[in-house]
């Protein structure tokens, strides 16, 4: 299961638009261990396409850094698609090699840049397994204090 | 000649969960070679056929090795190698 605020959806799908027709990409990292989306980290699609995603290499680098230093980890992995379904492709299967993070999917295909309807779901992705899992949206400012 | 290198999670099957691990070499080639002789398996989630493999990113303390000399990048005495994964799809 995903636990993830509005806010943090909103953020996504905004994000979504703002690139669409290029996919875009980015992360919500979250303390170790916690399992908490927290901290929204939109990152530049290298590969600048309406079928591909790559973050630059340089930003990666200094991405995990920065999760390091906080003693954080990617949570959430999201992309949109942007003519086809919210559901991992092949191609995300293969290449999806953080085992741990929820792979979100969002789709523009239907309203693009602007407002409307839109899909959003999220997956688990483990050694070529894709299974799909339920979103709970939740105020997580809230949780655990 | 000790080399700090950085794991990531998904190759830390081979280090026995390790994140960060030493190694010898004076190239990148031979800090891989040295890694799979001590994790064996390692070396081949690194470099297929063509070299360094596409989605790998693979840098030397904070440069990707891709703009230096790939796999006969110099490295010294407390150098990083850091790996990291490529973030990528379609």
């Amino acid at each position: 299961m995903l636990r993830i605020s509005q806010e943090l959806v909103d953020q996504i799908v905004r994000h979504a638009r703002a690139d669409h027709p290029d996919e875009a990409c980015g992360v919500i990292a979250g303390p170790v261990g916690s399992d908490l989306p927290e901290r929204f980290i939109p990152m530049v699609n290298a590969a600048r396409s309406p079928t591909f995603y790559e973050f630059d290499s340089g930003d990666l680098f200094r991405l995990y850094r920065d999760m390091n230093d906080r003693d954080e980890e990617p949570v959430v992995i999201y992309h949109s698609h942007t003519a086809t379904q919210a559901f991992p492709s092949r191609t995300d299967i293969s290449l999806a090699q953080e085992p741990g993070a929820h792979y979100v999917l969002v789709s523009t295909r239907e309203t693009g840049a602007d407002d409307g309807p839109y899909e959003f779901r999220s997956f688990r992705i483990v050694n070529g397994e894709v299974t799909e899992e339920p979103i709970e949206i939740a105020d997580l400012q809230n949780f655990g204090s | 000649m000790a080399i700090e290198v950085r794991v990531p999670t998904i190759l830390r099957e081979f280090t026995g969960g390790e994140k960060e691990v030493t190694a010898e070499g004076i190239t990148l080639q031979g800090v891989i070679d040295n890694l799979d002789a001590n994790y064996p398996g390692i070396g081949g989630r690194l470099i297929d056929d063509s070299g360094l493999r596409r989605f790998v990113n693979v840098y030397l303390n904070d440069e990707d090795v891709r703009f230096l000399d790939g796999l006969n990048t110099a490295v010294a005495d407390a150098d990083a190698i850091t790996i990291l994964p490529a973030v990528a799809g379609g």
